[in-house]
């Protein structure tokens, strides 16, 4: 009688133990991540697949030209330094964000380009979500295509991943849910008809159907936090830097499909 | 006003053969129906036609209207006869054209 009310006990307390890790964020597995390109729609995905279909590549051919065009009080054009990007910015993309130490703090690819205009070429900073900076982003982001995503995790740079895990895991917003809830418990179901994804935000700037134009990473999440009915943070604020630091290390070796479209 | 343009043309083909020919240009087909954040309509802004010739002749064109998505494309088939150009040309509703141009080697 003893033993079996204890092992009664026992498997209750294994049962709530169980019902309890599953409310906490449970981490993908590395071996179950799938990109995001997986989750939509089967024209969608041919649409991103073939270049003369992609609208994005629109924005990487802008962004080839402003690559070529002499700017700001130094006079000189992205190509004046840094020559052919298809040899000096391969792979490049796949590293962003990245720790700066001049700044004690990461930025994203927007923000690196940012400070190489304003720095090197003595010009004005070009706005974030500006037609300009998506299409030099796009470019950037094109010539890492099919490299994998490759953060880079140390000393300096694990506090701001960490972080941007605190605000993934973090409930949020009138409808009191955190990123991780949907994007790691839930992925694959449904959400109002869309399949949820993982968020493994390879593809960014991305080519979004409703948007009908490019948008970043940081555009993306801002909406994700209006939906949450959340205050979303403003552009190019740390919090979100973090978070695109920590999706991107959460997103470590799996291939960059920049410029990905999405529904 | 007309953006960039990203035409897809086979570069070689055999005489008779049918070939795919795809059409893509940077546009924001506003459709003058959205309000802006000042509360005022964003004004139409729209191309309204395509036209596609083949050595001079036309062998594909279309009428776009407010309902056509931003950065319209287009795919069509046609029958490869010759080598010489594929000229693409689109007008806005101002009467602004780009053309735009592809080579094709027929054997």
């Amino acid at each position: 009688m003893r033993t079996a009310a204890f092992i009664g006990i026992a498997a209750f307390l294994t049962t709530l133990a169980a019902t309890l890790s599953a409310t906490v964020a449970a981490e993908i597995p590395l071996d179950q991540r799938r990109p995001d390109t997986d989750f939509i729609g089967a024209d969608t995905r041919a649409m991103q697949n073939d270049d003369t279909a992609n609208p994005g590549m629109l924005a990487v051919l802008d962004g080839e030209a402003l690559w070529q065009e002499k700017t700001g009080g130094s006079g000189k054009s992205c190509a004046d330094c840094h020559g052919d990007a298809a040899t000096s910015m391969k792979g490049v993309a796949a590293r962003y964000p990245a720790f700066m130490p001049e700044l004690s703090r990461p930025v994203d690819l927007e923000q690196r380009i940012n400070m190489s205009r304003v720095a090197d070429q003595k010009s004005a900073a070009l706005p974030f979500e500006s037609k300009d900076l998506l299409a030099l982003t796009a470019y950037i982001a094109n010539q890492s295509r099919g490299m994998p995503v490759a953060v880079v995790e140390n000393a300096q740079s694990k506090p701001f991943i960490e972080a941007g895990r605190e605000i993934f895991e973090r409930r949020q917003g009138q409808l009191n849910i955190a990123c991780a809830q949907c994007h790691d418990d839930n992925w694959g179901k449904q959400l109002a008809g869309n399949p949820v994804p993982q968020a493994m935000p390879t593809g960014y700037p991305i080519y979004r159907l409703e948007w009908q134009e490019v948008g970043s990473l940081q555009r993306r999440m801002r909406d994700c936090m209006t939906a949450m009915r959340a205050e979303p943070y403003a552009y190019g604020a740390p919090q979100l830097v973090d978070l695109e630091f920590f999706l991107l290390w959460r997103a470590r070796g799996m291939k960059v499909e920049a410029p990905a479209v999405r529904p | 006003m007309i953006g960039r343009a990203l035409v897809h043309v086979p570069p070689t083909a055999k005489r008779g053969e049918v070939i795919e020919i795809k059409a893509m240009v940077a546009h924001v087909m506003e459709t003058g129906y959205r309000i802006g954040v000042t509360g005022k309509p964003i004004p139409r802004d729209i191309i309204t036609q395509f036209v596609c010739t083949y050595n001079g002749e036309v062998v594909f064109r279309a009428e776009f209207f407010p309902a056509v998505a931003a950065n319209p494309f287009l795919s069509f088939f046609t029958v490869a006869t010759d080598s010489g150009t594929i000229a693409f040309s689109w007008t806005d509703q101002n009467g602004t054209t780009k053309v735009q141009t592809a080579a094709i080697t027929v054997a």
